[in-house]
């Protein structure tokens, strides 16, 4: 359990890293093709920071209203506010605000930049279909959602894909309306030039879709990391796995899902992607591991 | 004067590296005696729902009388114990106790129907676990203090400071189990 905390924590913080690669990357190619490229992400890194602070901001709030939930009342929903106060002793986090939605698909997100913005919304069928130690699971899994502040480390990774496709964008068009041209000029002394003209704008093109893969990258990695902090809030691995079965098992989608928001429920919320996630290139485009993935991680603990 | 410069920011940081590491142990130690602190209070809450749950349960099984004089006085002696020792102790004893009783409320359709009997499990099973969590908090914080005491850099500061390792909770077995309630 530990050491897969650790080591989770590890593979996120080099996913980040080779990012801001890829964003280096993208500067060093521009540079050379264009001598604009520090200029395009001066402009590029000041949109897509802008752009995010206001969603990193209003995350919960965006993410709440997405998906109608509605605040649970502590009386009728008792057990989910008893389940996560235990869960928030058991951490030492102050309790979020709990939302409920109303939808028959059992599923659960968590929003907020930090632990005092905090909210946790879960499904009524999540309610109805679980017995207390699922329910306790998942719920176990989302406060470490909000414990590992993933919504902060996915709003750097999605700052990171915007940057990247601002600036391949910026490129192509500035390319289209003749920029190009100029610039063969300077390089012309150099026999390589042209080879590495052609590489870089073959990445560029590519950059952003590499980016988008990175994104889901860190995402599942961090599904993997909160149900091994999860693990180790209830310390009952069995408990999760359960839970996960019976997720897989069921096979309706959230109505108020969409892609905007599928990388916060505790499963893929959407149809299509659950479908065709086992084939291996819809796999890398998807935001959560295969459940089954999932269960033999935390069986292995 | 370069010398200088950097013998001054050698020193500074030294200042800050140190201050940073202290007040971190200062910080976990107050964690600890506060996460000691909230197991007695999710205690307390567990014998503050004891009598509504006895009430209650008169109610509808009054000539189980035993079981339900064994909680009380289980209770009791539970608030009444002192040290961390016999604390333990007695609340094993209640545990028991209140095993046994909600093990009786199967018979008694009517008590298992009643909206009020419900409430009071679920507050009473909720409560088994903040005691168990709490004690899970204060081990875990346990550990990281004492993890911080033990090694490079901060034992030194640890060893200067005369900050000592911890103990650990530990339960006796039949504390670990928490009494399941199967609904």
């Amino acid at each position: 359990m530990y050491e897969q905390i650790a080591a989770n924590k590890r593979r996120s913080a080099f996913l980040i890293f080779i990012f801001a690669l890829i964003v280096a990357g993208v500067v060093v190619a521009i540079n050379f093709l264009i001598s604009g490229g520090v200029v395009g992400f001066v402009i590029a890194a000041v949109i897509a920071i802008t752009l995010s602070f206001v969603s990193y901001f209003n995350s919960d709030k965006v993410a709440l209203r997405m998906s109608r939930a509605h605040p649970a009342d502590p009386r009728e929903y008792a057990r989910y506010h008893n389940l996560v106060e235990g869960l928030c002793i058991a951490s030492g986090l102050p309790k979020p605000a709990l939302y409920i939605v109303d939808d028959a698909a059992p599923n659960a997100f968590a929003t907020g930049r930090n632990p005092r913005h905090a909210a946790l919304a879960v499904t009524t069928g999540l309610l109805e279909k679980m017995n207390r130690v699922e329910l306790e699971a998942v719920l176990a899994h989302e406060l470490s959602h909000v414990k590992n502040y993933d919504v902060l480390v996915m709003t750097i990774a999605v700052t990171m894909v915007g940057i990247i496709a601002l600036m391949a964008d910026f490129f192509l068009r500035f390319m289209f309306w003749g920029g190009m041209r100029n610039n063969r000029d300077n390089q012309n002394n150099s026999p390589l030039g042209p080879l590495f003209g052609i590489i870089g704008v073959v990445l560029l093109v590519f950059a952003p879709i590499i980016a988008r893969l990175m994104q889901f990258a860190v995402s599942r990695q961090r599904e993997y990391l909160a149900d091994a902090s999860g693990v180790q809030l209830t310390r009952y691995p069995p408990g999760l796995i359960s839970a996960l079965k019976k997720l897989k098992d069921d096979t309706t989608v959230v109505h108020a899902a969409s892609k905007a928001t599928a990388h916060l429920w505790i499963e893929e919320p959407l149809e299509v992607e659950k479908q065709s996630i086992s084939t291996k290139f819809n796999r890398m485009f998807a935001s959560h591991p295969p459940i089954d993935d999932r269960i033999a991680a935390l069986e292995a603990m | 004067m370069l010398i200088g410069i950097i013998v001054l920011v050698v020193i500074v940081l030294a200042v800050i590296v140190f201050v940073v590491m202290y007040n971190g142990l200062v910080k976990l130690r107050n964690r600890i005696d506060n996460a000691w602190s909230q197991i007695d209070v999710q205690l307390q809450r567990r014998h503050d729902l004891i009598p509504n749950l006895v009430e209650t349960v008169k109610g509808y099984a009054s000539h189980e009388r035993e079981t339900l004089e064994n909680v009380v006085q289980a209770r009791n002696q539970a608030v009444q114990a002192q040290g961390p020792a016999a604390q333990a102790q007695a609340e094993n004893v209640l545990t028991g106790a209140l095993r046994q009783l909600f093990a009786l409320s199967e018979a008694y359709p009517d008590l298992k129907a009643n909206t009020n009997f419900l409430q009071l499990q679920e507050e009473l099973t909720s409560t088994e676990d903040r005691v168990a969590y709490s004690r899970q908090f204060y081990n875990d914080t346990v550990l990281k203090y004492n993890n911080k005491i033990q090694t490079i850099p901060s034992n030194v500061i640890a060893g200067m400071f005369n900050f000592s390792e911890r103990e650990y909770f530990e339960g006796e077995d039949q504390a670990r189990e928490v009494p399941r309630v199967e609904f």
